[in-house]
């Protein structure tokens, strides 16, 4: 997983999460120990980009020139397959409940994930 | 034992030229004065924070430009939680005898002191830095993905949601001090601007200057008793993304815990001050809090059972969405109008009975909540 560590976070086409050695758990906000079991013994993993369609939010209203160019966008939250839930940007028609894939575009000048209805 | 023995509140809307200081002195003179007692009598203050003035100290640096030295003295952050943590704080200080007579201030020139977009963007920063913020979602888009789920699960319409707006506009017009003054219909929030989809402009509490303050004391000092029952807290989370299932958020953990250290029940409550940044928080909340079923608030708004002659008035004052936000003081004006309310000097927006009312505050993206209850004690 060398280069990839912190995933889309640091500008790698990837989404990462940590997995724990220990007690199982999954999660995605990166961090030394397990949040779940304390266990320091994770391994780092990268998800496949495929999940479900928990909430969006389309922004019409943003507070900055960077963010504003890109109006409306789709905020959404997206249960992946591994377990995890993650916040990305997707398509405008997106529902609840839509099995969604994963690609990569600019947004303010950063590398987001973006999602859109599965093939 | 403790009592809310003082209040004060400011007006809410553009307060040109004054300080964030400012706002909580003019709100902190009136708490005292209200309580009947003198600043060299205050020796507990707690404050919340000002985005506009941020500083490491403030509760000192406010201490020392009101003119009193207190024997404890510190500010509180919890986002639109911090003027109920307050209030519980200053309530087990007094009952474990720390201080005497504990001043609670918030407020801040958020309107006036810096541009809307600095508001909406320092708000944004409660999100995570590294995988939301970068994503450009604004505090209406926190919300609005809690809304879409929730309109999901459990049936809600915008349409529901709107009559939140409408209900708190009209407690507003009874209120000389509110930031809004002329009435809406739904339709009105309808047709208003998309902010965050499904969340419009009228949805949405607007950026307002003010103040509020509370004194907090071991015995009342007067004929109006108004007594801290029990308070309680739950934090399941910062961020949306790591939020738990909607049927396992914060406010039902607090309630339950509130309910628990102070023997009361829902039933027993005859007045609710709940808050409400937006229209969904104020119906998921209610629903929570168990004032009403899954998905049937709205209906209860309908039914004016939230209306001042209802059987649970609400936010009489007009809330955040129409009485105005400025920050920790936004939601400390719901406490001050309760106390009016309690006390029986609410004017022509008093109720028949707020002898037992129900506080609830929501910090974050329904990150921290706290639970209180306030009894009139003849």
């Amino acid at each position: 997983m060398s280069g990839e560590s912190g995933g889309w976070t640091k500008g790698a086409e990837a989404i990462v999460y940590q997995s724990c050695n220990t007690c199982g758990a999954r999660q995605y906000f990166c961090r030394s120990f397990c949040a779940a079991c304390g266990s320091p013994d994770l391994t780092e993993k990268r998800a496949s980009g495929a999940g479900t369609v928990y909430a969006t939010s389309l922004v019409c209203r943003a507070a900055t020139p960077e963010t504003r160019a890109h109006v409306p966008y789709n905020i959404v939250l997206v249960d992946t397959e591994e377990g995890f839930r993650m916040m990305a940007h997707g398509d405008s028609d997106l529902a609840i409940g839509d099995r969604v894939a994963v690609r990569f575009t600019q947004f303010a000048g950063r590398l987001v994930p973006y999602f859109a209805r599965a093939k | 034992m403790s009592f809310v023995t003082g209040v004060g509140l400011t007006s809410y809307g553009k307060h040109d030229g004054l300080s964030s200081l400012d706002l909580m002195s003019n709100a902190a003179e009136l708490a005292i004065a209200d309580a009947g007692l003198k600043r060299s009598e205050i020796n507990g203050i707690l404050c919340g924070y000002s985005t506009v003035s941020p500083h490491i100290m403030l509760a000192t640096v406010f201490a020392e430009h009101f003119g009193i030295r207190p024997a404890y003295a510190h500010a509180v952050q919890v986002g639109g939680a911090t003027g109920l943590a307050m209030t519980m704080l200053a309530h087990h200080l007094v009952d474990a005898g720390v201080v005497r007579h504990v001043l609670v201030v918030g407020g801040e020139n958020r309107l006036t002191g810096q541009s809307r977009d600095a508001s909406i963007q320092a708000l944004a920063q409660v999100g995570h830095p590294d995988y939301e913020v970068p994503l450009g979602p604004t505090i209406p888009a926190y919300y609005g993905l809690v809304a879409t789920r929730y309109m999901h699960e459990y049936g809600v319409t915008q349409e529901d949601l709107a009559e939140f707006a409408v209900l708190m506009r009209k407690h507003a017009l009874t209120h000389p001090g509110a930031q809004f003054h002329e009435p809406i219909t739904v339709a009105d929030v309808m047709a208003s601007k998309p902010v965050a989809v499904p969340l419009k402009l009228l949805d949405c509490c607007p950026v307002s200057d003010g103040g509020a303050a509370f004194v907090i004391s071991r015995e009342a000092t007067s004929d109006r008793r108004v007594r801290v029952r029990g308070c309680a807290q739950a934090h399941t989370h910062q961020h949306v993304t790591a939020a738990p299932a909607l049927s396992e958020l914060g406010a039902e953990i607090a309630i339950a815990r509130a309910k628990q250290a102070s023997g009361i029940a829902i039933s027993d409550i005859r007045y609710a001050a709940v808050y409400d940044s937006f229209t969904i928080t104020l119906a998921m909340l209610l629903e929570d809090l168990g004032l009403a079923k899954r998905g049937e608030a709205a209906a209860r708004v309908r039914a004016g059972h939230f209306s001042r002659n209802g059987a649970m008035p609400l936010n009489t004052h007009g809330g955040l969405l129409s009485y105005g936000h400025c920050g920790v003081g936004g939601a400390m004006a719901h406490l001050v109008e309760t106390h009016l309310q309690m006390t029986g000097r609410a004017g022509n927006r008093q109720v028949r009975d707020a002898s037992v009312a129900l506080l609830h505050g929501d910090g974050g993206v329904l990150s921290s909540h706290v639970s209180m209850f306030l009894e009139r004690v003849r």
